[in-house]
């Protein structure tokens, strides 16, 4: 017996029991739906949280101070970099750049009739195109401009908390290099939207230059924020600006907690893929053991014709083969509506704060060639396993017991 | 020359710890070209005894032969292999796989066993012809009588050509017009091909075509009489 006509076989005996099979083969389908929604959600966050905290937080490269160490946002002279237009204009000569810019970091309080909020001020250079994300995102009023004294831009999260419109004025509360406290009235230019509301909440934006005045840091910077072609050039890039003036940090050395996340959550994703296709497998296992002892008198006739209990159970294999494969295709023709709507429209989370890893308030699905192939051949290959059992019981059922009815 | 013999067969089963002795003890030599009936009552044994000539069951003491060869102690897959080319089947139910058509069906024995899809094809047709159903070919079982049925698992019980058939009951799900035609056939292949039968029967009608009728009672061979004369 050759593969056609065993699969003939399989084909015909799948189609006994079409309602039956149906539902055995939609269980695969559902159970290969769910894995590639989840496996491309998570997918999704991961890679929408990375590109969110390197467009806003790390960028591709961060040029930082000697003596920087991460989570400490200090005024300190020793802790800023002086003169960081002669750096920008140094690395600026590399074609794999596409911005450098610098910011200056420094933590204050936002104080407005008696409420107050303890945010971060961002000193940015307001026509930098690494600063577009807050361009594109502003929601109302204007953009800030470098020479603005008095303007800030604030996140809508902030303005919505503190009931904040364009053309309030706020005081603005902070320790300067000197150790002083100084404050000042600034009037909300604008709100800007990231759509990442751990960002959104607690930043406030204003000119480098004001910023320097306001924290006395002169022309100092906190970092460089530099912004490259593609994610794969910070290594060779950072290695080739590389000096012992200051530090150079790799989005890679900044996020390592979204890399420790994504390993985490793969981790644990991994066993709720195995419950799923253990459901699944526990499906198809029931449809074939039935199918088994719905068949019983039959395999005993073909044993007693000659069939060997191998082809037997070549039998079944193939009829779990062609449950896997309209399984995997419905799942793929299913998952693939899902992923698709949800890659568009995407799901709504909210603020999901995690320190250091920027969410967007919506996950969108990502699905990879990669990760499509996996779970596919993973699926056909769980229900290929799940079939074995009744296979075996096929094969091994001895022909005079199958027959059971053969004589008096 | 002997198809088949079984020299002093027993077979125990063992349920619990009660034992049935189904064979007590049974000599029987079957030549070519014989047309046999094995008869008793129920539980007499023949059951048994056809499960051990096709090599379905395997006895708990003595030796099984067949076409010259000891089968007693084959494993599964020297008896299936034995079983394909060497012996036929014909069941008392109508023992035909309902997924395929009756060309399908006559034609299963010869895919099991390797033959050429032309050689398969002539074979298959002859099959058909030799049974009276050229025309039911690609029929499923469900769209056949209980003798067209029976007719075809007939026919692929003699597809590989075996020199032995066995038919358990043949007739016991037929109406006498069905069985008659089913036995005719039977015993004209018997008579052109020289192919050798036997069968397990309760039916006088079906007990007159044998030629030789051999009589169980409580395991044992009582009645071992020739040439039909019961």
């Amino acid at each position: 017996m050759n593969i056609i006509q065993l699969f003939k076989l399989a084909f015909r005996n799948v189609g006994r029991n079409k309602t039956r099979s149906l539902l055995s083969a939609l269980a695969v389908s559902g159970g290969m739906a769910l894995l590639l929604l989840m496996v491309s959600v998570l997918e999704g966050e991961m890679r929408g949280a990375l590109k969110n905290t390197i467009r806003l937080q790390s960028g591709h490269l961060q040029i930082r101070p000697v003596s920087y160490e991460e989570g400490k946002t200090s005024l300190k002279w020793e802790d800023l970099i002086s003169n960081p237009n002669e750096v920008i204009t140094q690395i600026s000569t590399l074609p794999q750049v596409t911005a450098a810019t610098p910011r200056l970091f420094a933590n204050g309080i936002l104080t407005l009739r008696d409420e107050s909020k303890g945010i971060q001020i961002v000193g940015i250079e307001p026509d930098s195109s690494a600063n577009e994300p807050f361009r594109e995102g502003l929601l109302d009023g204007e953009f800030i401009t470098a020479d603005d004294r008095e303007g800030i831009l604030i996140g809508n999260i902030l303005s919505e908390k503190l009931n904040l419109k364009v053309g309030d004025k706020v005081n603005l509360l902070v320790n300067t290099s000197n150790g002083d406290v100084v404050e000042q009235l600034f009037t909300v230019r604008g709100i800007f939207t990231t759509r990442t509301p751990g960002f959104d909440e607690t930043n406030v934006l204003m000119p480098l230059s004001k910023a320097q005045t306001f924290t006395a840091t002169e022309n100092h910077a906190s970092s460089i924020f530099v912004l490259l072609q593609e994610n794969e050039q910070a290594e060779p890039v950072a290695q080739a600006i590389q000096s012992s003036k200051y530090k150079v940090l790799t989005w890679q050395a900044q996020n390592e907690f979204v890399v420790l996340f994504e390993n985490y959550a793969n981790a644990f994703f991994v066993f709720i893929y195995l419950i799923v296709l253990g459901i699944t497998a526990t499906v198809v296992t029931n449809t074939l053991v039935m199918a088994v002892f719905e068949r019983t008198r039959e395999i005993g006739i073909l044993a007693a014709i000659g069939m060997k209990g191998r082809a037997i159970m070549a039998q079944f294999l193939a009829e779990a083969a062609v449950l896997a494969t309209g399984g995997v295709i419905g799942g793929l023709i299913i998952g693939g509506a899902l992923v698709s709507y949800f890659t568009v429209n995407g799901f709504y989370i909210g603020d999901f704060g995690i320190t250091g890893v920027l969410f967007e308030e919506r996950i969108y699905a990502y699905l990879t060639m990669e990760n499509t192939i996996t779970l596919a051949i993973a699926t056909y290959v769980i229900t290929l396993v799940a079939s074995l059992y009744p296979a075996l019981l096929a094969a091994r059922m001895e022909p005079v017991e199958a027959l059971h009815g053969f004589g008096g | 020359m002997e198809v088949t013999k079984i020299t002093s067969a027993t077979r125990v089963f063992k349920i619990g710890e009660i034992e049935t002795k189904a064979l007590r003890g049974v000599d029987l030599s079957i030549t070519d070209g014989e047309f046999t009936a094995l008869v008793g009552p129920s539980g007499s044994g023949k059951t048994t005894l056809l499960q051990l000539i096709g090599l379905l069951d395997q006895p708990t003491s003595g030796s099984v032969f067949i076409n010259g060869q000891d089968a007693t102690n084959l494993n599964r897959n020297q008896r299936a292999d034995l079983r394909k080319s060497a012996i036929g089947f014909v069941f008392q139910f109508f023992a035909l796989i309902p997924t395929l058509t009756a060309y399908e069906n006559v034609e299963m024995p010869l895919l099991l066993n390797n033959t050429k899809p032309a050689d398969r094809k002539k074979r298959v047709n002859e099959m058909l012809e030799a049974v009276g159903l050229s025309d039911r070919g690609h029929h499923r079982p469900d769209q056949l009588s209980g003798g067209q049925q029976q007719r075809v698992a007939v026919a692929r019980a003699l597809a590989t050509n075996p020199k032995l058939i066995l038919a358990d009951e043949p007739t016991a799900n037929l109406d006498s017009e069905n069985g008659k035609q089913v036995m005719d056939i039977m015993q004209r292949l018997n008579k052109e091909t020289g192919v050798t039968f036997v069968f397990a029967t309760h039916d006088p009608r079906v007990i007159s075509y044998a030629n030789r009728v051999v009589t169980l009672e409580d395991g044992l061979i009582t009645k071992d009489s020739k040439n039909g004369k019961h």
